[in-house]
Parts: structure tokens; sequence; C-alpha cells
């Protein structure tokens, strides 16, 4: 009992039944409004939506062991990649970490009953559900083979596929985004508990926060984007064509308004996450409080200016790159200053190595070199070398899997106690931890020398001198799967054979710790009430109860 | 299997760009070693468990975030500059060069040399001799990549863009659609041949043509009538074209626009949108009647037009 | 403060708490349509910069009539909304149905002008596609595709507005409102304005800026 005045003791239990035991019919569920369980309806969809996109990654890897195109005709490798592409993006990494553990997290870590709008917040998963529909419908129909971007004018005119559906698909998943959004901003508002000052929320708040701001604000212009592009597609005329005066290149400057953004919706509540582990497992304050909560205000505000870096060879004028450039260089200041807090909240720690803490070490390591690797990007005399081959996909995929998966997995090892009332198997966690590690580097390393090397992206054959670092990238990815399907595998396990899991396991601090597990239907049996700030972590102390047990 | 570790330095550029990539490469290294060295000395002698000094530090929390912050900012704008400059060199091309023009369309590169001569999916170039690429799209957005040059560049549909190289080593290098094109955007790749001056010569007359890129724009000009209007004393009044390429043009909005490639071939496919002062706009639209490749052929007869003082300018 | 028949959502502790959280949530909202609108006044700002003279040209041949009455329209319907927010406020439920009502059936005259002056766009071949007429004016056709879309979604928005205050009117009918609960009411005030806005904006960048240079 950390932060829970000691004057409000714990009511007898079972005043309420638990969430899960809140109701067991398919409409307790579909028809719910408990953010708990919206959160969990957002799991399973994602999660289905995940192993869709990662096969179509398996495909594609086994398609690039050999140098010539021999195991899918070229068309269907782009339907492969923008399959890949789009599900991934919009279908498991923007909504992974907010829509499961943002909605199961945010109320109760500011120790409210729910979110402000409950109703909302299933309609979010309706429309996102719709939209994975459209989507699932176009890649059935036949795919769409234009790249996760819709490149104007070949999407608009030139490709043959499903389009119009899978842009419908996103435009409504959108829409769904920008309500989770709008929620978690009043929630955080209007809904925290007495004594939770702004600057008492647990870091996941604050870059949940900063993630909705640019939910709300930067997913509209992708709807604008879509639906011009949509427009121009069934009408056949318009401002991205140029025939008729229009440019091409300003469909690319809307999207990328969105999508740059976004790269920080995927990744800011990954840190979010991080913020929470790094504390907890080395029982320290996190060091620095402030200057992290503000470092992800300052990247989603810089995050909006800097979409111009993707285009520095479709031909902007060089002082637009000049600027956008230095921009570029600039975001990746606040996102240094996390990592070294994080560094800095481990010295006089008293470590220990459960998986969570594995997951955020690695973290750590991924996104310095994605971040680091994004500088060679921003620097425009080696972007023009760079861009649009494999050392943008290795980038990115450092700052995507390396960020926001490991995020996500710690995230899920961390509060899987709390979400389902058991433990997973520690030693299987720590396993799998470490096998996507390697997996992971395995697969992505080999890909920043082949993208040095010249390798375009969305290549399914390529000149015979890059096949050795795709053969290394194709077996990493084999056991980056092993290290996606163990979790999978032993977290339904402990559903029914795992420990059944105390309020507290990690003896975390957190609103969301001091409520039983899993918790009940409105989360607190009476609203707590705050007196202390978060992380109030002590190392001392730790090492001290250490010894006490040993004698 | 060959193992390939470093790439072809071929270009004038190469060596500049490399050397910006490795300094990057320097950065990344030094910068995970000052994460990560201090992160797993405090993993080992903070584990739990180990006897350690674990009391809070004195120093103030803002000096040492002012340290890390202040610092990297310093080294990231010496990167920019870095960067800048070398994206400088790339986007200037040098104004005395040999000039190619290039098509992209799905899914081939068609160039045609001054000289006349076509290839599709190859372009032989002399050593040491600086070449720079005026290029468009028939259709989608390509890019015009040379990985031993480093030279990159998106080629858009209604537009041209530039890219330049001057090649330092002889030998065949890969060209690489790297914009998404389509379904058979891996099979939009080409070579480059650097060849002896010498040889080069040699190629070039081996496909002799029958026509420069400069004759066939002088035959369209007068198959397609353009010279009727704006050669010779012709009735209807147009503007002389002499000498025009590269010099202002007064328009009948009072602005002034540079008659480069982008201005005549928008005079030829939407001459009404920029009229030149004085003039009326009677020009039909050529859009539809021209070829892209026809268009460059046409550019390079005006540009060749000689160095007279245009007439309006009189 | 809240008083016993209005029922205040499980979630919240307060009458008082459920008001601003809804009122802040449809700000948030408005900031979303701000940027959804801005994408696409963003292109139309960038296009009429590049074809200045096509888009002033064809600027020209909008109808500046329908559209200043439609603005007199709009702006009217702004006050009555503002008045029946104050009925409610002051729990004149009478007056607040009327206004309502009035306001709706300003919404379907904006509506209804709008219709005429699309349908004499059509006469005039001036909608975008392969019967397009539009002379001395290449990117003419540019234009009025923005014109259409920019309308049009405005005009999506004035029908969603419509069917919004159709709900306040028939609750207001049904006296679901009170001094001291009339958020939703509020709300859909706040909406209709923001509606007006846009066309504040698009008034003057479709119809006004240039026309007599």
């Amino acid at each position: 009992m950390n932060i829970i005045e000691e004057t409000h003791p714990p009511p007898p239990a079972k005043l309420e039944p638990d969430y899960l035991e809140a109701g067991h019919t398919v409409r307790s569920w579909l028809l719910t409004t408990d953010h708990k369980r919206i959160g969990l309806l957002y799991l399973f969809s994602i999660i289905f939506f995940f192993f869709i996109a990662a096969v179509a990654a398996g495909i594609m890897r086994l398609e690039l062991l050999t140098p010539k195109g021999d195991l899918v005709l070229s068309e269907t490798y782009s339907k492969l990649f923008t399959l890949h592409g789009v599900i991934m993006v919009w279908f498991f990494l923007i909504p992974s970490i907010p829509t499961v553990l943002g909605n199961f997290l945010i109320p109760m870590m500011i120790g409210a009953r729910d979110v402000a709008f409950p109703k909302l917040n299933l309609l979010s998963w309706y429309l996102f559900m719709a939209g994975g529909m459209f989507a699932l419908y176009a890649i059935i129909a036949g795919g769409v083979d234009t790249g996760w971007t819709f490149y104007t004018p070949y999407s608009s005119r030139y490709s043959n596929s499903h389009v119009i559906e899978m842009a419908t698909g996103i435009f409504l998943s959108g829409f769904g985004s920008i309500l989770t959004g709008l929620n978690f901003i009043i929630t955080v508002h209007k809904m925290r508990a007495p004594g939770m000052t702004w600057f008492r929320l647990p870091l996941f708040i604050w870059s949940h926060y900063a993630t909705s701001l640019i939910l709300v604000l930067a997913t509209p212009v992708l709807a604008i984007t879509l639906l011009l592009m949509a427009l121009e597609r069934i009408w056949g005329i318009g401002i991205f064509d140029p025939r008729i005066g229009g440019d091409p290149v300003l469909f690319q400057h809307l999207f990328w308004f969105y999508s740059h953004p976004a790269v920080y919706i995927m990744v800011l509540p990954s840190m979010a996450v991080i913020s929470e582990l790094i504390p907890c497992f080395s029982r320290k304050q996190i060091f620095g409080y402030k200057f992290i909560a503000f470092a992800s205000l300052a990247i989603a505000f810089l995050g909006f200016l800097v979409w111009g870096h993707h285009m520095f060879v479709a031909g902007p004028s060089v002082y637009a790159g000049l600027v956008f450039s230095l921009l570029s260089f600039l975001v990746a200041i606040p996102s240094a200053i996390k990592v070294f807090n994080w560094t800095a909240t481990l010295h006089r720690g008293s470590i220990s190595f459960e998986t969570p803490m594995l997951y955020a070490l690695g973290f750590i390591g991924l996104f310095s070199l994605g971040g680091l690797t994004g500088l060679f990007l921003a620097a425009l005399g080696a972007d023009v070398h760079l861009t649009d081959t494999y050392f943008i996909i290795a980038h990115f995929h450092y700052i995507m899997v390396g960020g926001t998966v490991l995020g996500f997995m710690g995230g899920m090892h961390f509060w899987w106690p709390k979400i389902t009332g058991r433990m997973y198997p520690e030693k299987m966690g720590q396993l799998a931890a470490l096998v996507t590690f390697i997996g992971f580097n395995l697969t992505f390393f080999p890909q920043f020398i082949l993208g040095y090397l010249g390798m375009p992206r969305r290549y399914h054959a390529y000149a015979p001198e890059y096949q050795v670092y795709n053969v290394l990238s194709t077996a990493g990815a084999s056991i980056l799967a092993v290290g996606y399907i163990l979790p999978v595998i032993y977290f339904i396990w402990s559903l029914h054979k795992g420990k059944k899991a105390p309020a507290n396991p990690w003896n975390a601090t957190g609103l969301e710790w001091q409520t039983p597990s899993p918790p009940p239907v409105h989360n607190f049996y009476e609203t707590p009430l705050v007196v202390k700030g978060p992380y109030d972590y002590s190392p001392e102390e730790e090492e001290r109860k250490l010894e006490e047990r040993h004698g | 299997m060959r193992v390939p570790f470093f790439l072809d330095q071929a270009s004038t550029l190469a060596p500049r760009v490399d050397a910006l990539y490795y300094g990057l490469v320097a950065l990344t290294a030094i910068m995970m070693g000052i994460i990560f060295l201090p992160m797993f000395y405090f993993l080992y002698k903070y584990r739990r468990g180990n006897k350690a000094d674990r009391r809070p530090i004195r120093i103030p929390t803002w000096k040492i975030e002012m340290t890390w912050t202040v610092i990297p900012l310093f080294i990231v704008i010496g990167f920019y500059c870095w960067g800048s400059s070398v994206y400088f060199e790339i986007e200037r091309p040098p104004a005395k060069a040999m000039e190619i023009n290039i098509i992209g369309k799905q899914w081939m590169w068609k160039l045609q040399h001054a000289e006349g001569n076509r290839e599709i999916n190859q372009l032989h170039v002399p050593v040491g001799e600086t070449v720079r690429l005026t290029l468009t799209s028939q259709d989608v957005i390509h890019d015009f990549a040379v990985p031993a040059f480093r030279i990159k560049q998106d080629v858009l549909p209604g537009r041209y863009v530039v890219e330049w190289f001057k090649a330092t080593k002889e030998g065949t290098y890969h060209i690489f659609c790297n914009e998404y094109c389509g379904v058979s955007h891996a099979s939009m790749i080409g070579e480059v041949i650097v060849m002896s001056p010498a040889a080069y010569q040699d190629w070039l007359a081996r496909g002799q043509p029958e026509e420069t890129l400069v004759q066939s724009g002088e035959r369209l000009f007068r198959e397609l009538g353009c010279s009727g209007c704006h050669m010779g004393n012709s009735q209807i009044r147009a503007p002389r074209l002499e000498g025009v390429f590269g010099k202002p043009v007064p328009l009948q909005g009072g602005q002034f626009v540079v008659a480069d490639e982008k201005y005549i071939r928008d005079s030829i496919l939407l001459p009404q949108s920029q009229i030149v002062y004085g003039y009326a706009p009677l020009m039909p639209t050529y859009a539809g009647h021209v070829t892209e490749e026809e268009l460059f052929q046409l550019i390079a007869y005006i540009k060749g037009l000689g160095n007279k003082q245009p007439e309006y300018m009189k | 403060m809240a008083e016993a028949t209005n029922a205040i959502a499980e979630q919240f502790d307060s009458s008082e708490q459920q008001h601003e959280s809804a009122w802040l949530g449809l700000w948030a909202f408005l900031a979303t349509e701000v940027l959804f609108f801005g994408g696409v006044f963003l292109g139309y700002i960038v296009y009429r910069h590049v074809y200045y003279e096509s888009f002033v040209l064809a600027s020209r041949t909008t109808n500046l009539v329908y559209g200043t009455v439609n603005t007199a329209v709009l702006l009217t319907s702004s006050l009555t909304m503002a008045l029946a927010v104050h009925a409610a406020q002051v729990g004149k439920n009478k007056n607040l149905v009327r206004f309502l009502i009035l306001t709706i059936l300003l919404a379907i005259t904006f509506m209804g002008v709008k219709g005429v002056e699309y349908y004499e766009h059509y006469k005039d071949h001036q909608i975008p596609g392969p019967s397009f007429v539009l002379k001395g004016a290449p990117e003419g056709e540019l234009f009025y595709y923005f014109y259409f879309t920019m309308t049009g979604l405005h005009a999506l928005h004035v029908v969603i507005g419509i069917g919004l205050l159709s709900v306040m009117a028939l609750l207001a009918a049904r006296r679901r409102f009170n001094p001291a609960y009339y958020t939703p009411v509020e709300l859909s005030g706040l909406y209709w304005h923001f509606v007006d806005i846009v066309w504040i904006f698009l008034y003057p960048l479709i119809y006004l800026i240039s026309r007599h240079s």
C-alpha cells in the first residue's frame, strides 16, 4: 500500500464480482462498456490481425531466400507486402498498446471507474472491427498491390486491385482511433481520483496523453487524404493527377503529415510501458520524471513537423529539404533524453531480471539503434543513397518491432497477472524474450547492410550478390516466429494452469496494483485517495527485505 | 556465395556520401557505447542481492538533464550541416555536362543520347565526364537510382527532374527503380556501362542513328506545324523561339517565368495556362499528339535555337 | 446541482464532472474536424496559388447570390440556435422547441439553395468529368473538383446537424431538458456553430477572393 492512504482499509472481498466473472454470455462481451473487457476485445482482434500479417511476412521472407522470384508471382508478392504493411500498421501497431493496455489501465491508473465515455469506447471497437472486415474483404477478394503508402497516381489510376475497399477499412478504423484518443484525453483531464494531480500521474498516462493528441489531430488528415484518393479513383479526375494540373506529390505531403506522427502513435505508448517497467524492476524512483513527461509532449509536437523527410528524393525544393532535415534531427533529442533517463534510473537500483524487464532492456537496445539509424535518414546527403532501400526497412522495423512490439510484449507480461488473475511461467517468458531478441536482430540487422549495398525495397527478385544477407534475414525470421508463438502458447496455458496471481505480484506502485487481480467491475471498491507521486520505490529497502528472507 | 561488405565507389559523389555514411556509423557506435557500457555496468553492479552503495545521489537532476540534452543537440546540428553540404553537391548539377534524356514507364527505362542513340534499360557513358540526366515518367512515379554512384531521384509524371554524376571507374553498375511502380517493379532494372572515352565514341558510332536529338526535334517542329506560327514571316503572330531558352519570359499577368524545360513542356501541353505578354491565347494544345520522347526532342531543338537576343527583349 | 431525475452515468461522480467531460469531448472532436477540413482547404489554397488565373476565372463562374443568401441563412440559424440554448438555460421549454425547429428549417433552406445551385452547375456543364466545359481556365476543372468536395463535405455536416437538431427538438418536446440538465442541447449548439464557421471560411475562399480584381 504505497499510494493509498491507510485510512481506507480494503473492504470485505467480493462486494462485486471481478470483471471476468461479471458475465459469461457472448452478449455480455459484445455489448460491454467495461473498459477492461473492451481492452480484451481489442486484444483478441489485434492478435488475429497480427498473425495474418506475420504469415504474409513469412511468405515474403521465404521468397527472398533466393534471388530469383521463384516462390510467388511478383503480383502476389506486391499484395503480400501491402497486406503486411496495412494490417500491421493500422490493425496491429497503432491500436496495439493504446487500445489493449491503455484501455485496460488508464482508468485504473488514475483511480477512475471507467473511461469518460464507455459507450463511445465500445463504438471505437466496432468501428475498428468494421474497418478490419473491409480490409479482410479486400484481401480475400484479391488483395491490394499499392503498398501501404497508396502513392498516387498508381493507387488512384493504375492499380487494378481492391484499393477502395482497403481505404474504406483504414478510414473506418481511423475513426475508431480518433474516438479512442478523444476518450483518453477527456478521461485523463476529468476522471482523475482525488489527489491525483498532473505530476502524480504515472508516465504511462503522460505518454498515452501525448499519443491521444496525435490520434485526434493527425488521423483526420489521413481520413481526408484517403477520401480524396478514393474520389479520384472513382470519378477519375482530381487533385493528384498531373494531366489536369494536379500534383501526385501533394498526396505524399498529406499522407506523411499523418503517417509520420503515426510512427509516434506506435512508439510513444511503448515508451509508456517501458517507463513503468524500468522503475519497478530496479526498485528506483524514475530518473527525471518531468523530463520524460515533457519529452513525450515534445515528440508529439515535433512529430507533426517532420513529414517532409519521407520525400527528400521526391523532388522538394532544396530549402524545404533543409528545414525538414533539421527538424528531423531535432526530434531525435527528446527520444535520446528518454533513453538516458531510463539508463540513469538503473543506477543504484536493485535490479532483477523478470520477463518484463528483459523486454524493457531489449526495447532500449533496439530502439536506440533504430533511433540512431534514423539520423542517417535525416542527414540529407546519406538519405538520398539509403532511402527506399532495405536500410529503411531495417530502420523502421527496429522502431516498430524493436520498439512497439517489445514494449507490447513487456507490458503484456507485466500486467498479465492483473488482467487474468494468473501468473505466466517465468522461465518460459524469459526464454521467449531472449529468442525474440536474437531472432529479431538476425532478421533485421543484415538488412541495414543490404540497404547500404543498394538493394531496393519491394523487390521480389534481386541481384545475386545480395543473397547471403537475405538468407541470414530469413533464418532470423524463423527464430523470431518462435519468439512470437511461444508466449501465445504459455499465455493460454497459464489461463488454466498458471499460479493464481496476488493483487500485486511485482510489489509495484501504481493504483492498478492496489485492487484485486483480476479487478472488480468498477476497478476499486472505494475511490482511492492519492497522496504521493508515482514510483515510490526504495532499492535499499528491497535489499534489506532480501537479506531478512535469507536470514 | 559472395559476401559483399562494401559498395563500389564509382562516381565523384560516392566517396563524399560514404564519408558521411561512415561518420554516422561511427556516431552510432559511440552513442551505443555511451548508452550501453554504463547500462551493462549498472545491470551487473546493482543486480538484486549484490552488495553496493544504493543511497540516492546528490547531484541536481537538471544539471545532468541539461548535459545530455545540449551535447547531443550540438552533435546532431554538426551532422545536419555535414549532411546538408553533401546534399547540396548532389542536388546542384554542374553547368556543363553531357545530356541524356530518360523516360520511365511501366516497366522500363527509355534513354536517348544527344547524338540520337537510343537505349533501353542500359546507359553507356564515358568515364570522367559529367553526365546530366533529365528524367520524366509516362505513367506512375518511378525512381532512378544507381547505388554505385550514390544517386537516386523520384521520377514524376508531368515533370522533369535532374540527376547528375561523373563516373570515376569503368565497369557495369546496377540501375534500380526505387519507387514502387506496380507488379513488375522488380524488373524495372538496368545497368550503367562506364567505358573509356574512346570505347564510348566507338559505341556511339556503331549505333549511329539517322538523326540526332536536335534533328528529330527540328523535323517534329515542322511536321507538327509549330514552325508555321513560331518561325519565319507567318500570318499568325506567335512568340519567336530563338534564344528563348533559359531566359525570363514576361507573362500576361505581369509575372516572369524562366523558360526552362518545364515551361516549354507546359507551353506545348497546356498552352492556355501561361500566355506570353502581348500575345493572344491562340495556340491549341498538343496534349495527346506528342509523346514524352518527342517532347524531349522538341525541347532539345528549342534549346539549340541559337543564342540570339529573343525578339521580345528588343 | 444535479437533480434526482437526471441520471449520472456510473463512471462519473457528479453531474458537473459529466457535463465538463462531455463539453471537453466535443471540443476535442471539433479539433479533429478542423484538421479534417484543414487537409482539403490546404490543398485548395496550394492549387489556388499555383493556378491563380484559372482559379480566379473559375471562381467568378460561381453564383455569388446563392452563396451570399446561404451565408445569411446560416448566420441566422446560428442566432436561432444560440436563442434555443438560452431558452434551455432559463427553462423556457416552448421557446426551446420553437427555436430548434426554426434552426432546422433554416438548415433545410440552406440545403435547398445548395441543391438549386448544384443543379445550375450541372446545367452549365460545371460538374468535373468528360462533359466539363469552362473556357479560358485550363485548371477550372480542378477548381470545381475542390468546390464540390468542400461544399459537399460541408453539406454532409449540415445534414448530420439537421438530424441531431431534430432529435433534440423531439427530446425537448418530451420535456427531457431543464435548466439543470441541457448538455445535449448545448453541445448540439456548439456543433452547429462549428458547421457555421466552416462555411464562414468556405464562403470567401470560393465566392469572394479576387472576384473583382
